[in-house]
């Protein structure tokens, strides 16, 4: 509800108003991408809600983040690269690597607290030497990556060729214990559902309030320029594969813990969902443009298409898919329109 | 001041620096004093990017030593180079445009609160730096919506702002800028002089060098000419030292242009009738002679290209009729003319011409090779002979045919274009502003070699922004203006005044 506005400030309003304005023109033109992001999510929500009004329940939006969150994960890592005019194929590999070699030391006997740490410097490392291998060698990152994502997912088929179950009773606590949100009645959401959340905040501060996320901008737009700045252009660029491979690392735990399990085959094409979700959060494949919270809405309104097949019962998955194809489609067109605008301006 | 003034900030002694197959430096000396506006002067390939990127750090030398502020010192990288307190400023702006203004002047010197980025002080110190340059703009708007001058301020801004910037290197930063904003930044630069700073200024204008140096130093082909007061070497002295021979070169051309002429012969090689391309270029009319040198005169935009494009078949008209040899032309492609034996160099040689990871030979035989069909075999041997030819007759300066063009200079890349349509042996030759960036020397040379095919029977469109060299080496000047063909003068009876004035005259 909207508090009443005292009488002076709405004449300041209005002396300034022409000013506010053209401010206001000018904010929606500069985050036009982002603001339709958030738009068409609210919109496919509300049309969800209308055709299914089980979906107007919180949990079905808590559930979101629940399903979502390996995807929330990968995308954040992914949405860094991707500003950074780079490309990290290799995100569902390390997934994938992540719960098979996960599931193989926890049935070995050794100590979750253990585990997670180790997958963890695993995902770094993994990304480290992605890194290292695109700066100093100059080699496409496309090339690398997607040879990573080979390297990952084969080496999870060599440790198991089926699925191996995690009866750890760590993993089964992480994995089954409730946390009721305050204020909604019989709202609840896992454990591992605050990852994504928290390695967001992390993302944000980073991109916006530190030398590092700033220089992955501005290797984006120039890396030559960002080069002749005095900038750390060669730690950065590790360090932004690195990232990419934590959050991936971290999307894998999460994965075996919710389901308990560890396997090669886990989230199939997940790295093409990322890119697609990065894209729609009006993040620019030419790199130096985009924010890592139109990543988030990014990756709702993918769930959000997946909850709405689910209350519909009778389309295809597949569906999915094409929804989110066709909206990756219409996103390129409108931000190659709003950047078009903005050079006019 | 006056004591510190003659104290030498950057002295560097015996520097030799060798790419492959090119000596870029060779025992060259260069001294800067505190204080001073000091410019590096030299054609293309003479050796000043090279010295400049061995005092940013970006190339080590391969011999000599550089003192910096009195001390011997090894520059390893730029990051190093701004450390010490040398900072450049490039030619094109070498800032993220998706960036605050603010960030591109202080990221990586940002200022910071609890580890945070402190945006509201980064904000007003650098608006506070960009005043002291007389500038005052919203700096937390991208970079990218500003112009190519404030981007360039913005740029010195930066530099500025480096720990103590001792020296200040500014590589072309008046290319783009229009008489304004040049005067502005002489403005700074002395204001910046006159606090204490060194300052290395590398133009192509002459006289912005007498406008703003104290000192400058000359380098030719890699080694010094040597340094001078810029108020005691008179200008023709000192395009005389950068080119390396005397003006006399340029009488010379005069008498070629002359006995050229008697060459010109009565039958038409390519005739215009009111050829034209609605919203491209207005119907005009235009003759070319066997042996002669047609030029087309005319700013930026008024239709020059458009025409070549035309003649060449890059465009179809859609008015009028184009004859070659007295038979009019049908179908219109490019492929078609080099078949004619049109050839055609294109305004932007490196997106549309060369070919840099390729060899001059390559690069040379490719149009050969395009006009024989892709899959005829022109054995090795052949290849070397036609291009070791052209090499030698255009005097090309490359160490062998082997080496990649992206190694030669400005003037050696457009030279290989040139070769490579002399290869085929073209009865026309289009070349669209075949000096653009070519220094000085560079410049006669290839404006001596097209008046030299006109002697050889050969007709040549000449297409150039520099009102005086298309004087000096064409025989007839089509004038355009708003793309419209406004007048033609034999030689003869034109002159710059002339021509400018015809120019100008739709304004009045």
């Amino acid at each position: 509800m909207a508090s009443q506005t005292k009488p002076l400030s709405d004449s300041v309003m209005t002396v300034k108003r022409s000013d506010t304005v053209q401010r206001l023109k000018n904010f929606l033109i500069k985050n036009g991408p982002l603001a339709t992001t958030i738009v068409i999510f609210f919109v496919l929500y509300l049309i969800g809600s209308w055709l299914y009004p089980a979906m107007q329940k919180p949990q079905v939006v808590f559930n979101l983040f629940i399903n979502q969150a390996s995807l929330l994960l990968v995308s954040i890592g992914m949405t860094l690269v991707i500003i950074a005019k780079g490309i990290d194929l290799s995100v569902a590999g390390v997934i994938a690597l992540t719960t098979a070699a996960s599931a193989a030391l926890l049935a070995a006997g050794m100590s979750p607290f253990i585990v997670m740490p180790l997958m963890l410097v695993m995902g770094i490392t993994f990304g480290l030497a992605q890194g290292w291998l695109i700066h100093f060698f100059k080699v496409e990152p496309f090339i690398v990556t997607l040879m990573g994502l080979f390297f990952a997912r084969g080496m999870a088929y060599i440790i198991t060729l089926s699925s191996l179950t995690i009866n750890d009773p760590v993993y089964r606590f992480l994995a089954l214990t409730k946390v009721y949100i305050p204020f909604f009645e019989k709202v609840y959401v896992y454990i591992p559902t605050f990852v994504a959340p928290v390695m967001l905040l992390v993302t944000i501060y980073l991109s916006f309030f530190t030398q590092f996320g700033r220089t992955v901008y501005a290797i984006g737009n120039n890396e030559q320029s960002a080069l002749l700045m005095g900038l750390p252009v060669a730690r950065t660029k590790l360090l932004v594969y690195a990232f990419s491979g934590l959050c991936s690392a971290m999307a894998g735990i999460v994965w075996s813990v919710s389901l308990l399990s560890g396997y090669g085959g886990y989230a199939p094409g997940m790295e093409l969902d990322a890119i697609a979700s990065v894209v729609i959060g009006g993040t620019m494949l030419t790199g130096g443009i985009g924010t890592v919270i139109g990543t988030l809405f990014g990756v709702l309104i993918n769930g959000t298409i997946v909850s709405i097949l689910q209350f519909n019962g009778t389309l295809s998955s597949w569906w999915t898919r094409i929804g989110v194809g066709v909206l990756t489609l219409i996103f390129l067109g409108v931000q190659s329109l709003f950047y078009m605008r903005q050079k006019h301006s | 001041m006056a004591e510190s003034n003659n104290k030498d900030m950057i002295v560097l002694e015996g520097i030799s620096k060798s790419f492959p197959g090119v000596q870029a430096l060779d025992d060259v000396a260069f001294t800067l004093k505190r204080g001073e506006i000091h410019c590096l002067m030299g054609g293309n390939g003479a050796g000043k990017s090279t010295l400049i990127k061995i005092i940013t750090g970006v190339e080590r030398q391969d011999t000599g030593t550089v003192l910096f502020d009195g001390q011997e010192v090894s520059i390893k990288s730029p990051q190093q180079a701004q450390m010490i307190g040398i900072s450049p400023v490039y030619q094109e702006v070498n800032l993220c445009t998706n960036l605050s203004v603010a960030e591109n002047i202080l990221i990586g010197r940002e200022p910071r609160k609890f580890g945070a980025i402190a945006w509201k002080a980064m904000n007003n110190r650098a608006s506070q730096q960009l005043q002291r340059l007389n500038i005052n703009i919203d700096v937390t708007e991208p970079l990218g919506v500003y112009s190519t001058a404030i981007q360039q301020m913005v740029a010195i801004a930066r530099a500025l702002e480096v720990a103590e910037t001792k020296v200040l290197i500014l590589d072309e930063p008046t290319s783009s800028l229009d008489v304004h904003e040049t005067e502005k930044l002489f403005e700074v630069m002395r204001k910046l002089r006159d606090e204490g700073i060194a300052i290395i200024f590398i133009t192509h204008f002459l006289d912005q060098v007498y406008e703003v140096s104290d000192r400058m130093t000359i380098l030719r082909n890699g080694k010094l000419v040597g340094t001078y007061d810029t108020e005691s070497l008179p200008m023709i002295d000192l395009v005389a030292k950068m080119i390396g021979r005397s003006l006399s070169d340029f009488s010379n051309m005069t008498q070629i242009k002359r006995a050229s002429k008697k060459n010109i012969k009565e039958d038409t090689l390519l005739q215009a009738e009111q050829l034209g391309r609605s919203k491209s270029i207005q119907p005009f009319d235009l003759e070319l002679h066997a042996g002669e040198v047609v030029g087309l005169a005319g700013l930026l935009g008024s239709g020059r290209t458009e025409i070549a494009n035309l003649l060449f078949g890059v465009d179809k008209p859609d008015n009028g009729t184009l004859r070659f040899k007295g038979e009019a032309i049908k179908k219109f492609s490019p492929n078609e003319s080099i078949a004619r034996g049109i050839g055609f160099c294109p305004e932007d040689r490196k997106a549309e011409g060369l070919v840099g990871e390729l060899t001059v030979r390559e690069n040379i035989i490719l149009a050969i090779q395009a006009n024989q069909g892709w899959f005829k075999f022109l054995s090795k041997q052949k290849q070397y002979e036609l291009a070791e030819r052209y090499i030698k007759l255009l005097d090309i300066k490359t160490s062998t045919a082997d080496q990649m063009v992206k190694n030669l200079s400005g003037g050696n890349q457009q030279k290989v274009i040139l070769a490579r349509w002399l290869a085929i042996n073209p009865q026309v030759l289009i070349l669209d502003e075949p000096t653009r960036g070519v220094d000085i020397g560079a410049k006669t040379e290839i404006q001596r070699l097209v008046l030299e095919l006109a002697e050889e029977g050969k007709s040549c469109v000449f297409i150039s922004s520099e009102l005086e060299e298309v004087l000096r080496t064409s025989h007839r000047i089509v004038v355009l203006r708003d793309r419209e063909k406004i007048n033609e003068f034999g030689s003869g009876e034109a002159d710059e005044q002339k021509i400018m004035e015809a120019i100008a005259a739709g304004d009045s």
